[in-house]
C-alpha cells in the first residue's frame, strides 16, 4: 500500500557553466582525425591537405619572413577600417537611440544598407577612393558600421528607463544622464555587437584583399586558391581563424573589465 | 516649504486616473497616501515631483526650500533605482556630482548619510552584493544626501520581505525623530501607513479622488508593532477601502 519512493529529480539544466579545455579538445580531436585519415588514406590528399603539411607550410611562411609581410598590412587594414566603422556606428547608434527625429530618419536607411553585400560595392569604392588602401579601409568601415549601429541603438533602447527617471528626479543634466546612465547601461549590448561587427570586418578584409592587393592574408589565400595549393590555402584560412579567436578573446577581456558589475 | 495640490486631475488618453485632488502637504510631517491598486497613487506622486504633467490643476510650492537643499523634491523608488555599475558611495556621489560641491565636502556628505543609514561598512560594495533591504537603505542615503525639502516615497518597502520591512520602518522612524523631514509616502500597506503617517489620505478607486483624510496624533516613536490604537485605525482604514479594493480587483483592464 504505502510504497516508499524517492521523488524524481526533474530540475537542473538550462544554465550554461564554463567548462575549461573542452573547446581545445574539439580542435585537437578534429585535427587528429584529419591527420589520421590522410595518413591511412581514407581521406585523399585532394580532398583535404594533411594538417602536419599545413603546419610545416606555416613554419616555412614564418621562417621566410613572408608571414609578417602578409599579416602586417592585413592587421593595419582591419584596425583602421574597423575603428572607423565601429566608432561611427556607436556614435550614430547612440544618436538614433536618443533622438526620435534621427531615429525616424536613419533607421529605414540603415535597414536598407544592412542587407547589401558590401563586397558587391567594392568596385564602387575603388572608383571613389582609388585602388590603394583607402578603398579597403572604406569597405571594412562600411561593413562594420551597419551592424554596430543596429546593436548600439538596440542596447540604448534596453537601458532601464527607471534609472533614467531616477536621474531626472535628481536633476542630473542631460549630458550626465547620457554619459553616466545611458552609455554604461548600453555597454553590454554594444560589446556583444562588437563581436559580430569584428567578425564581419575580417570577412570583408579578405574580400577587399582579393581585389588588388599585393600583400595581405586575402591576397595570399587568393594566390594559393588559384594554384590549387591546398596546404597554403589552409594555412591562410587557419590564420584567419586564429585572428577571429584572438579578437573574440580580446572582446571577452574587455567585457570582463568593463562589466564586472554584472551578476 | 509647503506644497499644495490644486484641483489636480489626470487622465491617460480616455482613462481618467485622478479627479480633482486638492491637498496640502505640511512641512515636517509624513503624509501617507493609501488606496486600492490602480487608483493612481503612484501617478499622483509623479505629478507632485514634476516627473509627469497633470492634465489639469497644478502643484504649488509655497516658500523656498532651505538654503542647503540640493534637490528639493527627491524620490525614493520602489525598485531602488541604483546604478548596478557604481558602488554604494559612487551611487550617492552621482547625485552630488552635477552640483557645485567640492570633492572634500562631497566625501563628507557621503560619510554622513552612510553613517545615518548604517551603511558605513558597505561603502565600496556593488548593488548586486547587497540584500533588498540594504539596497533600499542605499537609496534612502542617496535621497538624504541631497537634503531634500520633501521626500517623495513610492512604495519604498513593497519590494522587501516583511521582516526587512519592519527593520526599515524602525530606521525611518528613528531618522525622522532625530531630524524631522517632510515626506509623501505612497503605499498599499495599511500597517505602514498607520506606523509612519502623521496623516493618511485615502483615495477611492479609479478615477482616484480623496475619500477621507485621517490624522494620527500619537508620536511616531511611541507607535509599536502591536498597538491597540493603531490596530483600530488600521481596521477603520480597511473597512473604508474593502469594498473598493474588491471592486478594483475584479475590474477588467483595458490597456
Amino acid at each position: 500500500m504505502s510504497e516508499r519512493m524517492p521523488v524524481k529529480f526533474r530540475g537542473g539544466g538550462f544554465a550554461p557553466t564554463s567548462k575549461r579545455g573542452i573547446g581545445i579538445l574539439v580542435f585537437v580531436a578534429l585535427i587528429g582525425f584529419l591527420e589520421y585519415g590522410t595518413r591511412v588514406g581514407f581521406i585523399s590528399n585532394l580532398t583535404m591537405p594533411r594538417p602536419s603539411d599545413v603546419f610545416s607550410t606555416f613554419i616555412d611562411l614564418w621562417s621566410s619572413g613572408l608571414l609578417w609581410q602578409h599579416l602586417a598590412p592585413s592587421l593595419m587594414r582591419l584596425l583602421v577600417g574597423a575603428s572607423l566603422g565601429i566608432s561611427a556606428g556607436i556614435g550614430i547608434g547612440v544618436l538614433v537611440g536618443l533622438f526620435s527625429f534621427i531615429r525616424a530618419g536613419l533607421v529605414p536607411l540603415v535597414s536598407a544598407l544592412f542587407p547589401i553585400p558590401k563586397i558587391a560595392l567594392l568596385p564602387l569604392f575603388v572608383i571613389w577612393f582609388g585602388i590603394d588602401e583607402t578603398s579597403k579601409y572604406a569597405l571594412i568601415a562600411f561593413g562594420t558600421f551597419t551592424p554596430t549601429v543596429v546593436s548600439t541603438y538596440g542596447a540604448v533602447d534596453n537601458v532601464d528607463r527607471s534609472l533614467i527617471r531616477m536621474g531626472q528626479s535628481f536633476n542630473l543634466s542631460w549630458l550626465s544622464i547620457v554619459t553616466k546612465i545611458v552609455l554604461p547601461g548600453a555597454m553590454p549590448g554594444i560589446l556583444s555587437g562588437l563581436r559580430i561587427s569584428l567578425a564581419i570586418g575580417i570577412i570583408l578584409l579578405v574580400a577587399a584583399e582579393m581585389l588588388g592587393a599585393e600583400y595581405g592574408i586575402g591576397a595570399y589565400i587568393l594566390e594559393a586558391g588559384s594554384l590549387y595549393d591546398l596546404e597554403r590555402l589552409f594555412t591562410g584560412v587557419a590564420i584567419l581563424s586564429v585572428m577571429g579567436v584572438t579578437i573574440s578573446a580580446v572582446v571577452g577581456l574587455i567585457e570582463k573589465r568593463l562589466l564586472n558589475w554584472r551578476v | 516649504m509647503d506644497l499644495f495640490l490644486e484641483n489636480i486631475s489626470h487622465s491617460y488618453g480616455e482613462t481618467e486616473v485622478l479627479q480633482d485632488i486638492s491637498l496640502s502637504i505640511p512641512s515636517g510631517k509624513i503624509l501617507c497616501i493609501v488606496g486600492p491598486s490602480g487608483c493612481g497613487k503612484s501617478t499622483l506622486l509623479r505629478l507632485i515631483g514634476g516627473l509627469e504633467r497633470p492634465t489639469s490643476g497644478q502643484v504649488i510650492q509655497l516658500g523656498s526650500p532651505p538654503k542647503d537643499t540640493i534637490n528639493p523634491l527627491t524620490y525614493v523608488f520602489q525598485d531602488f533605482a541604483l546604478l548596478p555599475w557604481r558602488s554604494v558611495e559612487k551611487n550617492i556621489s552621482l547625485v552630488l556630482e552635477d552640483h557645485d560641491i567640492d570633492r572634500a565636502s562631497r566625501a563628507e556628505i557621503i560619510t554622513g548619510v552612510l553613517a545615518r543609514t548604517k551603511l558605513t561598512d558597505f561603502r565600496k560594495a556593488l548593488p548586486r552584493q547587497l540584500s533588498g533591504g540594504m539596497k533600499q537603505r542605499v537609496a534612502l542615503a542617496r535621497a538624504l544626501a541631497v537634503n531634500p525639502a520633501v521626500m517623495l516615497m513610492d512604495e519604498p518597502l513593497s519590494a522587501l520581505d516583511s521582516q526587512t520591512r519592519e527593520l526599515l520602518m524602525d530606521d525611518l522612524v528613528s531618522l525622522w525623530t532625530r531630524q524631522p523631514f517632510t515626506a509623501v509616502y505612497v503605499t498599499h500597506n495599511l500597517n505602514e501607513a498607520v506606523r509612519l503617517g502623521h496623516s493618511i489620505v485615502v483615495l477611492s478607486r479609479r478615477p482616484g479622488c480623496i475619500r477621507e483624510i485621517i490624522t494620527i496624533d500619537k508620536p511616531l516613536e511611541e507607535r509599536e508593532v502591536w498597538d491597540g490604537e493603531l490596530d483600530q485605525k488600521q481596521k477603520y482604514l480597511w473597512n473604508l477601502m474593502r469594498e473598493e479594493a474588491m471592486a478594483a480587483d475584479q475590474e477588467l483592464l483595458n490597456v
